[in-house]
This record gives structure tokens, C-alpha cells and sequence, in this order.
């Protein structure tokens, strides 16, 4: 992307214009996540900069909000009934997907498109309709209301990542591998531990971050098939926009944005572990 | 380990013919495969498909009159609704026996409701009538008469005997801002009830606006870091997944912090003199607040498979086009531009879809202008109770999206999908 030192002034004039075009989508993309981290910091309780702290005057500035959100017990209960349910649901969807991703990667798998299209049905069919179809049937059979339902169906929601990042990295694998350690003497068992289980680990991992992330983010289903018992913290960050707006949920929304940072942090380094196993990029 | 018989047919070594054998490996492969993936077909046979089956049945069902009223209907058997009669004593007999039980067990509730989807006042007439039924005496004719006027319109009754039957168009027709005539004729309702076609078409709209939106920001995006070396596009690349990983509800909250009357854009304007303290831009809760937060948190959808398909075209078409005489402008029209379809409609399609599915956002930032269908599906879920009709809508809504769906397979491949 470099200018070729025969660019003519009208293409220099492009390249740059086109540069400018590109940091201010970038700014439409990552501003808005930039803007809230100070705003969570405020003295006041305003979703804007104050005077005090557009002057970077100490006073503007307070941890309030943050102290509202550990010290309030509907928060922290919230936050606990996420991780049941994120927990249970994504060794749930990671044991039922990568099960199947085995499965689905074999070379006699019947159907394969048609099955795969089943599998990744739950993440095209909108939330709502998801959301709406679960809560009429998991009210006939008892499960609305409970920890079981909720888990359910965000394992439903979960699954089409594992399923994904999975298939992904096991149809990659090179079982000429298998071939070359059982031609060196290794045995099965060990094999399958020293060859196999490392180049798809950081596969199985990331699936299952998706998984976690997808239901820890995950508000509509709650809604419907959640009781009160089972809120979670999307949930009372939802009827905490609605009803009585306070900076805690600005608050909060900075825990989050440093929970995703830490996220893609690890799928980073994840991809670059299995690249660097699999020999396809060097150190 | 195959040698030659007599008969010049290949077999193994413990003599099963190698077509046979090779056949039957098959087979077992394919079975093993099968069972590998019978678990979580099965899990999402009963957790995913069969909830969507039981809402698509809901949308048609209609037992409220056949169970509650089942005297009625077997009454009204014999009754010609074109003779222009009312029906004789023994059906108000049977009417009577039906709303005093229905009171007694409260199931006179969901029938009076049903009952008033179709026409309004029923209602009221049912409720009226199931409490005077209790102490009735016959004959029921004048009885029911007295309770209720209703009794004695034959509309009334032939609205009884059409939802007789186990199964009703009403929800659909409903969900398309239409109904059943008293004569069985499917009609337009009245204009000032229309809403779910306006909402329907708004949906599409709105989503397509938000579908082009996505394209024009992120097709330069993507070209920029598809062209870029691997190391400064891998950090570029953070700005782009950073937003696709963080909280829906996050982004959606940001927006509400910068749009809002008395939010940082507003506020920022003032303080640069641009606009007066009492013209504050109305940026939200409405749909410019939809379309702005809805780009926002879909524009990664776009940029990803754009990337992806982009990340296969050789730079060396674009300066062969160039040597060859064509200027900027027509190289990339005439030669880029027609390699990145693939993945302007992997991205486009992607993105319709999640948009016209979507409730969050438009229910947080698109105040009363803004909202699309599915708004009203939580609504007639959580506000207004009508299931069937938000059975009726969401099926609507589903076919849509399916239609979408088998398109984006059959043109891109649902495995050819990228997480970031």
C-alpha cells in the first residue's frame, strides 16, 4: 500500500484522502468504547463529561460507580448467576460440539451439508424467535423459570461456535502426524497425548470461549425464560437502561470491555500456539 | 493384502471379496460418524427444533372454542348459518351449560379473550353471560338474551361455529393487517388498525439502509487491511474484533451515552457554538438512533468475510491491469471490484439477516419510530398476552429469514464461516 514514487499528485491526493477515510471509520468503531471508559469514572451521576472533568480536575473524578456495582448484592448476584449458567452450558455445548465435530469431520459423514446447516441454525434463527419458541415449550415441560432451562437453551446458543471453531481446526489436521509417531515407535495412548490432544486443544479452547461469551452476553432468551431467581447480569443490565438510568451501568460496561479485551487477548494467543504447532508461521 | 482367486475376483486375505470388505468399512465409518453426531442432534432435536415446531403449531391452533364451548359446536352442527335463523332452544341450552362451566373452572377468561381477537365486544359478553349463566333458568334463549344482546345477532353465532374448528388462518391473516369477514371472506382490517404491514416493510427497510451502511464503511476497511502487511493489518485488525467481541448491550449503552439529548455529541456541539443549548439534535429514540447503533454493531459481519474473500485476490491482477493501459478508476471497476462480490454477498446477506432479527438495539435506542417487528413479538409475548399472534408474526419473520439463509448456503457454505 505504499506510494509507488511514479504515483501521480492526484493518486498521493487519493492515498491520503483514502488513509483519512480509514482512521475515521476506525474512529466510528472503536471511539464509542473509548468514550465510555472515562464517562464510568464520573463524579456525577450524568452519561456526560462534566465541567470538572473536561479540566482534568480530581473532583470531577470518583470510583462511585464502581463501588455501587461491588457492593450491591442485586449486581453480585447476577454476576454469580451468569457464570452458573455460562459454565454449565458451555462444557455442555463443548463436550455435545466437539463430539459431533469429530463426527462431522470424517470422510463418510452422510449429509454432512445438510446436518452442518441444522448445527448452525441456532445462530441465524433471530434471537427472539429462539427466545419465544423456548419460552412455549420449556413451559409445558417445567422448565421455564429454572437454572436447567436457562442453561438449555444458551448450550443451543453456544453450540454453533464450538461446532465451527472445531470442525475448523480438526479438518486442518494433518494425519499424516498420526502416521509419522506410530512409524517412530510412539504408542497410541501417547500418540493421541503428545501428537494429537496439542494441535486440538487451542481449537476445543477457543469454541468454548465463544461458547462462554455467547451466553454470558446473551439477553433476550433470559428474558423469556428466565425467573427472577435466574437474572443475569445482561438482565439487569437491561432493565437497568430501561428503568432507572445510573452511571453503575457505565460502570459495568467498562468491567465488560476489559473482559472482552482479555478474550480476544487469549484467541490471539491461542491461534498463534496452534499455528506455531502446526509449523505454519515461524518462532 | 489382496491376492487374485480363480475366478479373477480381488478378496482379502481372509478371503471376503475386497469390494465387499471395502463396502462394509465404509459402512461402519459412516455409522460411527453418525453416532458421533447423534448426541447433539438429538439435544438440539428436543431443545431447538421442537420448540420451534410447537410455535409454529401454536400459530395455527385454536382450541379454545372447540374445548370450552364443545356443547355449542356439537349444537351448532345442524344450524345452516346462511338461513338467517338464530339457532334453537337446545343450542342456547347447551351455551348456557358451557359458560357456567367455563366460569366454574376459569377457563371463560381465554375464551372470552379469543373470542375478541375476532370481534371486539365479545368480551364482555362472554364474561356478562357466564355469570348470569350460573343461576340460569330456561328457557336459556331468553336468558342469555337478557345477559347479553350479542345472543342474539346471528354474527355472533356464526363467529362461534367458523372457530369450531381445531385450527385458524386469524393469527396469520392478523399478522398481515387482515381478517375473516362474518362471511368468511378474507378482508382488509380498518386503515387506522393496520400496523404489522408498515412494520413489516419497516423492518426490511431499515435493515436494508442498515446492510448498505455496513458495505460503504466496510469495504474500504477491509481493501486497507487486506493490502496492508500481515503485521500492522494483524493490529488493525483488533479495532475490528474488539467491537465484535465486547457486550452487545455495552455498545448499545455507548450509543445511548453519545446520542442522547443531553449526551457527549450533543453537548459537544453546544460547547463549539454549532447549536444552540435549546436545539439539541434529536439523535435517538427514533430511527436515525436505530440505523446509527445497528451499522455500529454489524459493521464487523461486513468486514470479515469482505476481508476474507479480498485476502484472495492477487495484488498483481490490479498492476496488470494498470500496465495494460487502464486508468485507476476503471482498473478497479472493471478487474477488483468484480473478484470481491462473493464476499459483498456473503457480508450483505450475513448482516440482513442479523438485522431484521434483531430486538436489543431497536428496542433500547429506536423509541416508538425506530422499532422493528420483532418488538412486537415481545409484546404481544410479555404485554398484550396473545400468543398466537406472536406465534403468527415469529413464524412470519422465521420464513423469512429461512429463505435468507438457504441462499447464503447454497451461494457461500454455512462451514465457510469465519470467526474472526
Amino acid at each position: 500500500m505504499a506510494i509507488p514514487s511514479y504515483a501521480t499528485r492526484g493518486e498521493r491526493l487519493w492515498h491520503y484522502a483514502f488513509r483519512g477515510l480509514c482512521t475515521l471509520i476506525f474512529l466510528f468503531l472503536i471511539g464509542p468504547l473509548l468514550v465510555i471508559i472515562p464517562l464510568s469514572f464520573n463524579a456525577e451521576p450524568y452519561f456526560t463529561f462534566t465541567r470538572e472533568m473536561l479540566s482534568f480536575d480530581p473532583a470531577g473524578y470518583s470510583l462511585r460507580w464502581y463501588e455501587d456495582f461491588f457492593t450491591s448484592s442485586r449486581w453480585l448476584n447476577s454476576i454469580k448467576n451468569s457464570f452458573i449458567v455460562g459454565i454449565c452450558s458451555t462444557l455442555l455445548a463443548t463436550v455435545l460440539g466437539t463430539t459431533a465435530a469429530l463426527g462431522l469431520t470424517s470422510r463418510h459423514m452422510p449429509a454432512r451439508s445438510v446436518v452442518m446447516a441444522l448445527l448452525i441454525s441456532p445462530m441465524i434463527v433471530p434471537l427472539i424467535i429462539s427466545a419465544a419458541a423456548m419460552f412455549f415449550f420449556f413451559s409445558k415441560v417445567h422448565l421455564a423459570q429454572t437454572y436447567l432451562g436457562v442453561i438449555l437453551a444458551h448450550t443451543v446458543l453456544g453450540i454453533p461456535f464450538v461446532v465451527i471453531t472445531v470442525t475448523a481446526t480438526l479438518s486442518s489436521f494433518d494425519t499424516t502426524l498420526i502416521k509419522a509417531a506410530h512409524s517412530l515407535g510412539a504408542s497410541p495412548s501417547r500418540t493421541f497425548f503428545k501428537v494429537v490432544l496439542p494441535l486440538v486443544t487451542p481449537g476445543v479452547v477457543s469454541g468454548a470461549l465463544f461458547a462462554f461469551i455467547t451466553s454470558f452476553d446473551e439477553v433476550v432468551v433470559v428474558l423469556f425464560v428466565a425467573g427472577p431467581g435466574q437474572r443475569t447480569m445482561p438482565l439487569q443490565m437491561w432493565s437497568g437502561i430501561r428503568e432507572e438510568i445510573s452511571p453503575t451501568i457505565l460502570a459495568v460496561a467498562t468491567l465488560l470491555v476489559l473482559l472482552s479485551i482479555l478474550l480476544l487477548t487469549t484467541l490471539e494467543l491461542l491461534r498463534r500456539r496452534s499455528e506455531r504447532l502446526r509449523g505454519l508461521s515461524p518462532g | 493384502m489382496s491376492e487374485s482367486t480363480s475366478s479373477g475376483v480381488l478378496t482379502t486375505a481372509d478371503g471376503v471379496p475386497l469390494k465387499v470388505s471395502l463396502r462394509r468399512a465404509v459402512r461402519r465409518s459412516r455409522f460411527k460418524a453418525l453416532l458421533l453426531v447423534a448426541p447433539l442432534l438429538l439435544f438440539l432435536g428436543i431443545a431447538f427444533v421442537m420448540p420451534i415446531f410447537d410455535m409454529l403449531s401454536r400459530s395455527v391452533a385454536n382450541p379454545e372454542v372447540p374445548t370450552h364451548l364443545s356443547r355449542t359446536v356439537a349444537a351448532l352442527e345442524d344450524w345452516d348459518s346462511q338461513s338467517g335463523e338464530l339457532p334453537d332452544e337446545s343450542t342456547y341450552a347447551a351455551l348456557a351449560t358451557d359458560l357456567a362451566e367455563g366460569h366454574e373452572n376459569r377457563a371463560i377468561g381465554r375464551l372470552s379473550s379469543r373470542l375478541n381477537y375476532e370481534q371486539s365486544g365479545m368480551r364482555s359478553a362472554i364474561m356478562r353471560s357466564g355469570m348470569a349463566s350460573r343461576t340460569m333458568e330456561p328457557p336459556y334463549k331468553e336468558g342469555l338474551l337478557e345477559a347479553h344482546e350479542a345472543w342474539g345477532q346471528l354474527e355472533t353465532w356464526r363467529l362461534i361455529k367458523r372457530e369450531s374448528s381445531p385450527y385458524t388462518m386469524s393469527y396469520y391473516l392478523a399478522a398481515v393487517d387482515m381478517k375473516l369477514s362474518p362471511e368468511g371472506a378474507i378482508v382488509d382490517v380498518a386503515d387506522n388498525q393496520k400496523i404489522y404491514q408498515a412494520l413489516f416493510w419497516r423492518t426490511f427497510w431499515m435493515s436494508g439502509v442498515i446492510t448498505l451502511l455496513t458495505l460503504v464503511l466496510g469495504f474500504p476497511i477491509a481493501y486497507l487491511l487486506a493490502n496492508l502487511p500481515l503485521r500492522k493489518s494483524n493490529l488493525l485488525m483488533i479495532l475490528v474484533l474488539l467491537p465484535f467481541w465486547t457486550s452487545l448491550l455495552v455498545r448499545t449503552t455507548t450509543w445511548i451515552a453519545i446520542l442522547q439529548s443531553q449526551g457527549v455529541l450533543n453537548d459537544m456541539m453546544v460547547a463549539l457554538g454549532v447549536i444552540a443549548d435549546d436545539a439539541r439534535w434529536q439523535m435517538i429514540h427514533n430511527k436515525l438512533g436505530t440505523i446509527i447503533a445497528m451499522t455500529h454493531i454489524l459493521l464487523p459481519f461486513m468486514i470479515l468475510p469482505l476481508y476474507s474473500v479480498m485476502k484472495t485476490i492477487p495484488s498483481s491482477y490490479m498492476h496488470a491491469a494498470r500496465s495494460l493501459g487502464g486508468k485507476p478508476f476503471l482498473s478497479f471497476r472493471r478487474v477488483y471490484f468484480p473478484l470481491t462480490i462473493p464476499g459483498i454477498a456473503a457480508g450483505g446477506i450475513l448482516v440482513f439477516i442479523l438485522s431484521i432479527g434483531y430486538y436489543i438495539t431497536p428496542a433500547l435506542v429506536g423509541g416508538q419510530s425506530g422499532r422493528f417487528i420483532t418488538n412486537y413479538i415481545a409484546y404481544h409475548m410479555q404485554t398484550s398476552l396473545n400468543w398466537g399472534l406472536a406465534a403468527a408474526i415469529a413464524s412470519i419473520l422465521l420464513f423469512v429469514v429461512i429463505i435468507f439463509y438457504l441462499v447464503f448456503n447454497r451461494l457461500i457454505g454455512v462451514d465457510k464461516v469465519k470467526l474472526g
